[in-house]
């Protein structure tokens, strides 16, 4: 495995005696993509603006390269930042944007030239040097950002929820073409963001955080497939999200039923929560169901019908192809395989361990 | 539909305009192409020309010009610190200087006459302290003082609405591509306040230009300001013409003041004037 980029070690940051970060620790590896993924206010942003040096922790280390970086300024950082809301300087044009920094490095004349050629080259927007950020659409302006930062060729690149005021279509778009950049460039990633879409399209690796504890890190498939805790699963996707009792090995019962899993030494007996995908639910004829239930609500979504059935006093959400009309009686049964068991959290803000990979 | 309504709706300012911007404007222009006979002349334009009325436009270039200058040393620094506070400490702070504003601008020319009087209220601090005293009444000095003092606000306030509307960020990017804090402040902070800073410069130094009650206060009758000269011609001399007509060379130099900062002002960002 690559060896650790960036190390942040028992970062603790407060805010007016508002706890942003406790005790925080985090490495990132070379090369690698990592998204920062929570609800705002769960210090992601706060996480991002403490590695590019806008903001100085209360407590704890950024090592780089395994270097202490914790009091360098940020001009002094060998990162780069794409801001939010783009921050270009709109009183230069889109060639001086991007030659800002190679300028303060005193980089020749015929350098910067071919790098601003090469950076509006690598996103697409050939022959805007001359114009000015305010005659450019927000994605583009958006692109002129991360142009303007990585011709500075920076180790890691640091993103601010930087397509969160792009429509849908130009977010899309931007979503390919950003892992096309990182892997064209080969640098790192820290990208932030609330979308958990776009976390699991982009990442290779995904640190879901909340109330600045770190809930689960992972691969996008991991996150989604095996969320550790009900708020990773209620966050990422759509869930069915239950209470249950693990009564022993491979059997776990909620909604006055038992159930066939595969998950083991959780116990006997112990409460849990119990995570089942919507599109992992399984709709048959009233018998044939280990519980049965109603459907009260059938949406098209498209690629398939999102239903909602009453069983068991809760009310399960089901996505499947094929579409059960309002008011038939259904049953309902879940692979083993797709049962997902939960521990309950000890406390609201419980951190969960690290993941060995 | 839309544009009929805001016809109609304009109509009051519009009446107001003529009869109390362009017909006033329309009279100071016929007097100052007229003698006293009603005969078209250039003469009282070209008065400008002579040696006491050119003194006395110099003299208000250079205090006006002066007065600009300190007000903007005084003010770009105080709006920066102004705008780095927190809301509840700014809006205060913005208050307690707003606060003289309120009081009537005579009253505080004629109170600063008081305090630098020769046997005035500094005067007498310094003498019981054993101090030399302080002798810049009825001098430019005082004039330049009573400018400043009076104006600084329209300096600070449009300084320090640019600084409060630029992005946090926008100083956080060029932090981040490698320019350390001068860098940024002369690359991309002063540029970017620079409309304030040009409107701050206009709503300065026009006022200075044409004032003629601080100079008649703090400065004796000894030193005339071209304001000064166009108050006597229509007060004392009753020369409406000479006065009129030396009046329309101010309006040019307003107007020229005026169109170089829209020049720099392009996105209408200070809007004050």
């Amino acid at each position: 495995m690559a060896n650790k980029l960036i190390d942040l070690l028992g970062i603790t940051k407060s805010y007016n005696n508002n706890i942003v970060l406790d005790d925080f620790n985090l490495y990132i590896r070379e090369n690698e993509f990592l998204t920062l993924l929570g609800p705002s206010g769960c210090g992601k942003t706060t996480t991002l603006r403490i590695i590019g040096g806008f903001e100085q922790p209360d407590s704890g280390k950024v090592m780089l390269d395994g270097r202490d970086i914790t009091n360098v300024p940020p001009n002094k950082r060998q990162l780069n930042t794409v801001f939010q809301k783009y921050a270009l300087f709109t009183h230069m044009t889109i060639a001086e944007n991007i030659a800002f920094g190679l300028k303060l490095k005193n980089k020749s004349k015929t350098y910067i030239d071919d790098k601003i050629k090469y950076a509006l080259k690598l996103v697409n927007l050939d022959g805007y040097g001359n114009r000015k950020p305010d005659s450019l659409s927000g994605g583009q302006q958006q692109r002129i950002a991360i142009a303007r930062a990585i011709v500075n060729e920076p180790k890691i690149l640091l993103l601010d929820e930087p397509l969160g005021a792009l429509d849908l279509k130009l977010r899309q778009d931007m979503q390919y073409e950003l892992i096309r950049l990182k892997n064209e460039l080969g640098i790192t990633f820290i990208y932030v963001t609330h979308d958990q879409e776009e976390a699991l399209t982009m990442s290779d690796t995904i640190v879901v955080m909340n109330q600045g504890y770190i809930q689960q890190i992972g691969t996008p498939e991991d996150i989604y497939n095996e969320p550790q805790n009900a708020f990773v699963a209620d966050f990422i996707g759509d869930s069915n999200l239950i209470d249950a009792v693990m009564i022993e090995d491979r059997l776990v019962s909620f909604l006055n039923a038992k159930w066939n899993c595969v998950d083991e030494n959780f116990g006997v007996n112990k409460p849990v929560d119990v995570v089942i995908r919507p599109e992992d639910v399984v709709l048959c004829k009233p018998e044939d169901g280990t519980i049965s239930g109603e459907v009260t609500h059938v949406i098209f979504k498209g690629v398939h019908y999102e239903m909602e059935v009453m069983a068991g006093n809760f009310e399960w959400l089901v996505h499947s192809t094929l579409m059960h009309p309002v008011g038939e009686k259904v049953g309902i049964t879940v692979d083993p395989f797709n049962i997902q068991i939960m521990n309950k959290p000890e406390s609201e803000d419980e951190e969960v361990a690290y993941i060995e990979e | 539909m839309k544009s009929r309504h805001s016809k109609w709706l304009s109509m009051p300012f519009l009446a107001w305009s003529i009869l109390f911007i362009l017909i006033p404007l329309f009279m100071i222009f016929y007097y100052g192409f007229v003698d006293k006979s009603g005969q078209f002349t250039t003469e009282n334009i070209l008065s400008i020309m002579k040696p006491e009325h050119l003194k006395a436009l110099g003299l208000s270039i250079l205090l006006s010009m002066i007065a600009t200058i300190i007000c903007l040393i005084l003010a770009y620094p105080l709006s920066m610190i102004l705008s780095r506070l927190g809301v509840n400490q700014n809006s205060f702070i913005v208050l307690i200087f707003i606060l003289p504003m309120w009081m009537n601008f005579l009253l505080r020319t004629l109170a600063w006459q008081t305090l630098l009087e020769k046997t005035g209220v500094i005067n007498s601090i310094l003498s019981f302290l054993h101090l030399p005293a302080l002798n810049i009444i009825n001098t430019p000095y005082a004039i330049i003082l009573g400018m400043v003092y009076n104006f600084l606000p329209f300096m600070v306030l449009p300084i320090y609405n640019s600084l409060i509307k630029l992005d946090k960020d926008v100083i956080n990017a060029a932090r981040d591509l490698g320019a350390n804090g001068v860098q940024t402040f002369i690359k991309v902070i002063f540029p970017l306040t620079l409309p304030g800073v040009i409107s701050g410069i206009t709503m300065v130094f026009i006022p200075a230009l044409t004032t003629f009650v601080i100079s008649n206060l703090l400065g004796g009758s000894k030193i005339l300001l071209i304001g000064n000269v166009i108050e006597q011609e229509f007060t004392h001399a009753s020369n409406w013409n000479l006065g009129s007509g030396l009046s329309l060379i101010m309006m040019i130099f307003i107007i020229i003041s005026m169109g170089a900062s829209t020049i720099f002002d392009k996105n209408g960002e200070a809007g004050l004037i």
